[in-house]
């Protein structure tokens, strides 16, 4: 048992961190709002230069072989910065499920383009009705009823949708599934996808989460009401304390879940949507004790509170709400009796 | 105790509904916070007075209908239930119109009163500067008297609906010497006066709900003053009574989102039963709505009798507003992934509840953060001791 990242884990988050925070500011952000297809390509070809879009992609293919445990603290910090990109879902999403076939010419075709950060893969699956970034993408992962199906950009139609953050580009695709574009019937993959599609998010909400407390204990040690600063107030300290609470206990559930999913633990689903649930309650505290902590600042265009609060309004609602993570969590407890045995905490996998 | 609508007030309800199921707008106006939806709002306070509906309550003589607050409450109810635009001079025809009321004279009543019932005169409110939002008696921004004008300087902030109003209700220090609550005075003051300029503030919807505005050498005369110079707090205190209960926030508002949050749960049951909790809170949504109506035809009948409104409105402020958060909290998460979209077409919070989820964060907030009301209701109506 060794419940810790290792120290290249550590360093790698570290150097990707001061990346986003030097490069990911709110300016850059509010800039790609005003912009038509709001990316950056100066901005995804840094990500790249960082070995990002190669972390997946097994180490034969020009990767660098990694996975899921690898990716939890980096989606962390692209949370925490807003990243107005989504590049989780061509490197860990769709690398994820190329790379469980690389014996197909195809995946390994264009695992080797993502690896050097020439191809970029939108995914689109039910529980999402929008796709994101497709107007970006060269090949769209999309799910069918027959299976998972890789379609070129030249294939679908695509239509706007506006978002509440308005660094999220959505589309309905439009499409028709052919024998040709069908990369695997295997449910598993799909279901794999969907879980580190949920990951991805609950990973992104608790970066949100420490940025707005991170922001918020800053405004509330400055700003100053019956002559002393608001943070001294106990109601103001309570709010913020409370979302800490939550953040600190959210984070090892995502942690079991990252494990799990990379190890093909059988019960990586229901850690998967533990991991979801917490996150998104911690999220959905953070921004509501954010903005009030903030007082009416809290509510204005100019704060760069917006960003991240919007983002995790938007994001709590991807890849399955947290009733449909509830629902998974509490079939297998109460309806299965699972988890049950003190032995259950990291199951078959262990 | 006698718990049933009499005769007249059912004959009274029947009244207002035919009305606005004849003059509603079939089509949902633009944002009144877009300069042509504000328009659009201005000329509804127009026909709403023409029918004789701009404020029930006030006396015929100023533009109202010589109502009673039960027929007030009533007439909300089914203002809300209709789907009619929002009041696009709510501060002045519920915070100030009040206020009028009871602290103007006669002259000033009828000199603003029928105008703003009409929508002619949209009204803002100035209280909070950049340096006192919570701490309202730190306010700096002056008005010093200069023969039978006051010459304001200084700025005011997050004033709501600033951006195309015409007169401005605010709290002034008309004595530089003075401190805290002393020294404070209650004045109107128009808008377009030479030296004011305002600056619009986008909200989190992008529209400039609200905005800053800024004093320089601005003249008032002194007949613009409501009660005494240097009562003004002791007015703004029943003014924010209204603020913070029946008036600006009447039940209705949460009786409808309750509603449509029972009819959103309905259509989307398969997806909503997917975690108990929400039909939990959905019920408990319809109840809180319940209660708060209640408890507000309670106070209307103590009022009625010759009650007043004092801390107790801090309760009041409290529950609409948490009520309010946790309603929209509950239909963003049946919406799921759907949550996030822009409406078509845009549609304000009555319709959209996105637009309603961004406004509810505002609640606990405005009038009065909760965290406020909190110290209040534990200070003065539970006598706990001060901080
Ligand atoms: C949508 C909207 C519309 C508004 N419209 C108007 C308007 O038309 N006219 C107008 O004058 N104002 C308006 N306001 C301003 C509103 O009155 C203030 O936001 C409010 O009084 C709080 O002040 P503040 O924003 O400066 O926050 P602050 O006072 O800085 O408060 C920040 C945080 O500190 C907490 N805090 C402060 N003091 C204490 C304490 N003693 N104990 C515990 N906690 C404390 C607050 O509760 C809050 O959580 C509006 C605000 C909003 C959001």
């Amino acid at each position: 048992m060794d419940f810790t990242f290792s120290d290249d884990q550590l360093e790698f988050t570290d150097t990707v961190a001061k990346f986003l925070r030097k490069e990911v500011t709110p300016t850059l952000i509010r800039s790609l709002w005003e912009t038509e297809d709001g990316r950056s390509p100066e901005l995804a070809a840094k990500l790249a230069e960082l070995g990002l879009p190669a972390l997946s992609v097994p180490e034969a293919l020009g990767g660098l072989g990694l996975g899921d445990v690898d990716w939890l603290p980096l989606a962390r910090e692209f949370g925490y910065s807003a990243l107005p990109d989504a590049l989780l879902d061509t490197a860990w999403l769709a690398a994820g499920a190329l790379a469980e076939d690389t014996g197909n010419p195809v995946c390994a075709e264009l695992l080797t383009a993502i690896a050097a950060g020439e191809a970029r893969i939108a995914v689109g699956h039910p529980a999402n009705p929008l796709v994101e970034d497709a107007h970006r993408a060269d090949r769209l992962l999309l799910l069918h009823d027959d299976g998972l199906h890789l379609v070129p950009a030249s294939e679908v139609r695509l239509e706007a949708r506006g978002s509440l953050d308005p660094s999220r580009r959505l589309f309905a695709v439009g499409w028709q599934p052919r024998a040709e574009t069908r990369l695997t019937a295997d449910p598993r993959v799909a279901a794999r996808l969907f879980d580190r599609g949920a990951l991805a998010v609950a990973a992104q909400l608790v970066g949100l989460s420490q940025r707005i407390l991170d922001l918020s204990t800053q405004y509330t040690g400055e700003r100053q009401q019956f002559g002393k600063a608001i943070g001294t107030f106990q109601a103001v300290k309570h709010r913020l304390a409370d979302v800490a609470v939550l953040v600190e206990f959210a984070k090892p559930v995502l942690e079991r879940a990252a494990y799990a999913l990379a190890n093909g633990d059988p019960l990586a689903p229901v850690f998967v949507s533990h991991a979801r649930v917490a996150a998104g309650d911690a999220a959905a505290a953070a921004a509501r004790n954010g903005i009030q902590v903030h007082g009416a600042i809290g509510y204005t265009w100019e704060l760069d509170l917006q960003i991240f609060m919007k983002r995790i309004w938007a994001l709590d609602g991807a890849w399955g709400p947290r009733r449909f993570h509830k629902a998974r969590v509490s079939d297998f407890v109460v309806d299965r009796a699972g988890g049950l045995d003190p032995g259950d905490l990291f199951a078959a996998a262990s | 105790m006698r718990l049933h609508f009499t005769e007249a007030q059912r004959a009274f309800r029947a009244e207002v509904r035919a009305w606005l199921e004849a003059n509603v707008p079939a089509e949902p106006l633009e944002d009144f916070d877009t300069e042509a939806g504000f328009t659009q709002h201005r000329l509804w306070e127009r026909t709403l007075s023409d029918g004789g509906w701009g404020m029930v309550t006030w006396p015929k003589a100023y533009g109202g209908r010589g109502c009673d607050l039960i027929e007030w409450l009533i007439f909300e109810e089914e203002y809300w239930r209709a789907g009619a635009p929002a009041r696009v001079n709510q501060n002045g025809l519920f915070l100030l119109g009040p206020t009028l009321m009871e602290y103007g004279t006669e002259e000033q009543k009828r000199r603003f009163l029928p105008a703003m019932a009409s929508g002619e005169e949209v009204w803002a409110q100035g209280w909070s500067e950049p340096g006192a939002g919570s701490d309202m008696a730190a306010i700096r921004c002056t008005a010093v008297r200069d023969g039978d004008h006051y010459v304001i300087n200084g700025q005011k902030t997050w004033s709501t609906r600033a951006r195309w109003a015409d007169w401005l209700f605010g709290l002034f220090r008309s004595d530089p010497a003075s401190s805290r609550h002393r020294g404070l005075t209650f004045l109107l003051v128009p808008l377009r006066s030479p030296g004011v300029t305002v600056r619009p503030i986008r909200q989190l919807n992008g529209l400039p709900g609200f905005a800053e505005i800024f004093f320089d050498d601005v003249r008032v005369p002194v007949d613009n003053r409501l009660a005494d110079e240097g009562a003004g707090w002791q007015v703004a205190m029943a003014t924010a009574g209204f603020e913070r209960g029946l008036m600006l926030r009447s039940p209705a508002r949460f009786q409808q989102t309750a509603r449509r949050l029972v009819q959103l749960y309905n259509e989307r049951r398969a997806e909503a039963d997917m975690d108990p909790a929400i039909r939990d809170a959905v019920v408990r949504a319809w109840m809180g709505a319940e209660a708060y109506t209640l408890s507000t035809y309670a106070t209307a009948s103590r009022l009625i009798k010759g009650g007043h409104i004092g801390a107790e409105a801090s309760l009041t402020k409290v529950f609409w507003s948490e009520l309010d958060q946790r309603m929209h909290e509950t239909a963003m998460a049946i919406l799921g992934a759907e949550a996030e979209l822009l409406p078509d077409g845009g549609g304000d919070e009555s319709r959209s509840w996105l637009e309603g989820f961004l406004f509810a964060q505002a609640g606990p907030i405005y009038a009065g953060t909760n965290e406020i009301q909190r110290n209040i209701i534990a200070e003065r109506l539970l006598g706990m001791p001060r901080a």
